[in-house]
């Protein structure tokens, strides 16, 4: 609300700000991947929720989680473009991949691919709750602050994200491995 | 789900597993996999650092903000 008037103050508040935005931009870019799907889409919106940030600082209490504050402003943004546009062009999996920093090896990237899929298909309420909660760090009570809404629907939503991805990675690891595991058994029944 | 609760006659809420459970309860070994997985496709963004995008941005961000404070108050410090 009331800006400090010291000049001073508020140039030495603001390296510190402009570093806590730089240290907290790695986690927005993977909240803004994991919301949106498409890279190029996420980093304009940690962009957008950076440049927002900058411009009302004012409405950032200091001595609160700044990173909860970019967070909150990166999945308003998100939210209401989500209304104008719908999802957005999912990249294709290369795409995706190329952007990754370490290849992993093929079987576990398949099976990194295959989660990544699951992720995608969960309600967008659920999928943002469970990575607040399960990869941002964030407590249920942060979480339910930057999704406005109470601590009791994110719990549910995590849960339900988690019931809901352990049935998609079941169905699809009983496709995959099931006929294999037959041949398996077929083969060692049969030979040596 | 809750409203339906009270609707319900009391003989018959017992039948249902406990509302603190999400349903069948999950298998321990699936919900820690789920966890690693998902800390697997949000760290490998977490490890790529600050794009120099970013980096840029920030640092125009705030020279900006320096010169309009400066010329607005005291061109010196």
């Amino acid at each position: 609300m009331s800006r400090d008037p010291s000049g001073r103050a508020d140039s030495r508040n603001d390296a510190s700000v402009r570093e806590a935005m730089l240290a907290a931009v790695p986690s927005l870019r993977a909240f803004a991947i994991s919301l949106s799907a498409n890279v190029d889409r996420a980093d304009d919106l940690v962009q957008e929720t950076l440049l927002r940030a900058w411009a009302n600082l004012d409405s950032f209490e200091p001595g609160t989680n700044m990173s909860a504050w970019l967070f909150t402003i990166l999945r308003n943004l998100f939210r209401s473009e989500y209304r104008k546009r719908r999802r957005e062009v999912p990249d294709s999996d290369g795409a995706y991949a190329d952007s990754m920093k370490t290849q992993p090896e093929q079987a576990s990237r398949v099976e990194f691919e295959e989660f990544r899929e699951a992720l995608g298909k969960l309600p967008p309420d659920q999928r943002e709750a469970l990575v607040l909660v399960g990869a941002s760090g964030f407590s249920y009570e942060e979480a339910a602050e930057i999704c406005g809404c109470a601590v009791g629907t994110i719990k549910s939503r995590v849960n339900r994200a988690r019931t809901r991805l352990a049935e998609l990675l079941a169905i699809e690891s009983i496709e995959d491995l099931g006929p294999d595991r037959e041949l398996r058994a077929v083969f060692s029944g049969g030979g040596s | 789900m809750k409203e339906r609760k009270s609707s319900r006659p009391e003989g018959l809420v017992q039948v249902r597993p406990s509302p603190a459970r999400p349903g069948p309860a999950l298998n321990r070994e699936i919900q820690t996999k789920i966890g690693q997985q998902l800390r697997a496709v949000y760290d490998d963004i977490v490890d790529q650092g600050v794009p120099d995008r970013f980096a840029d941005l920030l640092r125009n961000l705030d020279t900006k903000v320096v010169r309009t404070e400066g010329v607005d108050k005291d061109a010196s410090e």
